[in-house]
């Protein structure tokens, strides 16, 4: 997959279901390496954002084993660095952004991982600069449009500084503008992704190779032949249908 | 949709240190609720009609806020100076004015509206996210602001939320009448409410920890010195020697 020869995400054998419910996610094994850009791609119901819970440790799963960073995670203690590495831009941006303004929201990251008042405004500034969001410091989160809402979340996550970043969903509901921002920003970021989306056009643009989730488990490009026949278009490994 | 209308303003009394402002407020006012003199009163009023005309807000948007005030206090006119025990000030026919009553309708009145516009004055002109800030300043505890933060925060989600549950009822034609389908629909609408609020709730906190949330705080806010503190605080301690004056000599 790539240079380095060890996953920086490594999920085996995971099996996880809600309280009272079938397994979402059963016996999914991921390998995730420094530079991936991974398009997820599955209906709803699936159990993507479940998945992504998962790896940042807000769910606990039944069983299996889950290395990032080369160690074994397990505990909540564990999580808690691997939460300051990974970056997860929630489905809904009324989630992420629970501050009054725009300026405490992204700097609460930073000043979570210990950095000054100073250093976190800075940090917020450039970054809320680099999203083309000059300006919205002392705006108030809730009254911002939808896509603005979005941009300042992922804002919120970059300052962070993440190693990895995981988007869930991240251009829904969004206008055509905000979404070719949202897809400019990840082709000029140097960073490792994993992507949910229901959109093959857009992962296509911004990912190196797309999965799909089928009864809870992970099929690859590799595993996932479902047909092969005469016809080329990008990612035809994927199963689909021709009608 | 709540709105800051008169947070936004340039006066002098929106340059002053919120903290400052929060503190004469609350004096300010528990000085007047607990005067009964009518000089110190009708003082008050005065007083905190000039703190109004100070910051600058438009007195038509400040006089319908006081309406809605004054119409409760109206019911009070109605109801205390016919049924006060006392003296009678004023015989009409059948219906007789108590003199304690009026008395204390009038009392009322004026404190009412003096407390009202100063606090229209020196709190409105700040936002309610800032108060948050002065409020955790002045060492209030960290849960409550936060709290009234939060509160102030997602107070538009969850009415959303509602909004668009009635609107799913409404759609499917949903009538409300008095009938227990309608009953039921607005227990179902409003069971929804809170477990949507929770299930909020538990998602927020997840998002807070995933940016490694702790469960403290940080404020960001500043308060610089500046002069107009001490301005402001100089004459806010002269009305309020004022009104202790006037409310003890007379
Ligand atoms: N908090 C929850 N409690 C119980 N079941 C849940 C919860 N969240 C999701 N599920 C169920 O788990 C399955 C997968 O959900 P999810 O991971 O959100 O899917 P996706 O993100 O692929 O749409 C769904 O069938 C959903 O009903
Ligand atoms: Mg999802």
């Amino acid at each position: 997959m790539n240079e380095n020869s060890y996953p920086i995400i490594n999920l085996e054998k995971i099996t996880y279901s809600y309280p009272g419910g079938p397994p979402v996610i059963n016996e999914l094994d991921l390998k995730f390496y420094h530079g991936d850009r991974i398009g997820l791609i599955a209906p709803n119901g699936n159990g993507k954002t479940t998945l992504f819970h998962i790896i940042m440790g807000l769910l606990k799963p039944a069983s299996g084993k889950i290395e990032i960073f080369g160690k074994s995670v397990r505990e909540e203690r564990d999580f808690l660095d691997i939460r300051r590495r990974i970056g997860l831009l929630f489905q809904d941006a009324d989630d992420q952004l629970f501050s009054p303004t725009v300026l405490e929201d992204v700097a609460f990251g930073p000043l979570n991982l210990g950095r000054s008042k100073e250093e976190a405004i800075e940090i917020s500034r450039k970054t809320l600069n680099f999203l083309g969001l000059a300006g919205f410091e002392n705006k108030i989160t809730f009254k911002l449009s939808g896509g603005e809402k979005r941009l300042v979340s992922f804002a919120t996550v970059l300052a962070m500084e993440p190693e990895i970043l995981l988007l869930d969903e991240p251009l829904t509901g969004l206008d055509n503008q905000t979404r070719g921002k949202i897809i400019d920003i990840l082709l000029n970021l140097d960073i490792s992704y994993i992507l949910i989306s229901h959109e093959i056009d857009f992962l296509a643009a911004t990912t190196k190779q797309i999965y799909t989730m089928e009864n809870g488990m992970i099929l690859s490009d590799e595993k996932a032949y479902i047909h092969k026949h005469d016809h080329i278009h990008q990612f035809g490994t994927i199963p689909h249908k021709h009608m | 949709m709540i709105s800051e209308p008169f947070a936004a303003g340039k006066s002098k009394i929106h340059q002053v240190d919120p903290r400052i402002k929060v503190v004469f407020a609350t004096a300010y006012s528990f000085i007047v609720a607990f005067s009964t003199q009518f000089p110190a009163l009708f003082t008050a009023v005065v007083l905190s009609f000039l703190m109004v005309c100070l910051t600058g807000l438009n007195l038509w948007a400040v006089a319908k806020r006081l309406v809605v005030v004054n119409g409760l206090i109206l019911l009070l006119w109605l109801i205390l100076p016919l049924t006060y025990n006392g003296d009678s000030l004023l015989h009409l026919g059948p219906i007789t004015l108590s003199r304690p009553g009026v008395i204390l309708s009038a009392q009322i009145t004026l404190k009412s509206n003096a407390i009202l516009l100063a606090l229209i004055a020196l709190i409105s002109s700040m936002s309610l996210v800032t108060l948050g800030h002065a409020l955790s300043r002045l060492k209030v505890p960290e849960k409550i602001v936060h709290l009234f933060l939060m509160t102030f925060r997602y107070v538009f989600v969850i009415e959303n939320e509602y909004l668009r549950l009635v609107r799913a009822a409404k759609i499917r034609g949903f009538r409300p009448g008095t009938n227990i389908h309608t009953y039921k629909t607005y227990a179902y609408l409003i069971g929804m409410l809170f477990v949507r609020a929770a299930a909020r709730a538990e998602r927020v906190h997840q998002a807070m920890r995933c940016r490694g949330f702790k469960g403290k705080f940080y404020s960001l806010y500043r308060f610089p010195p500046k002069s107009i503190n001490w301005v402001f605080s100089s004459v806010m301690t002269a009305f309020l020697i004022g009104l202790l004056y006037l409310e003890i000599v007379f």
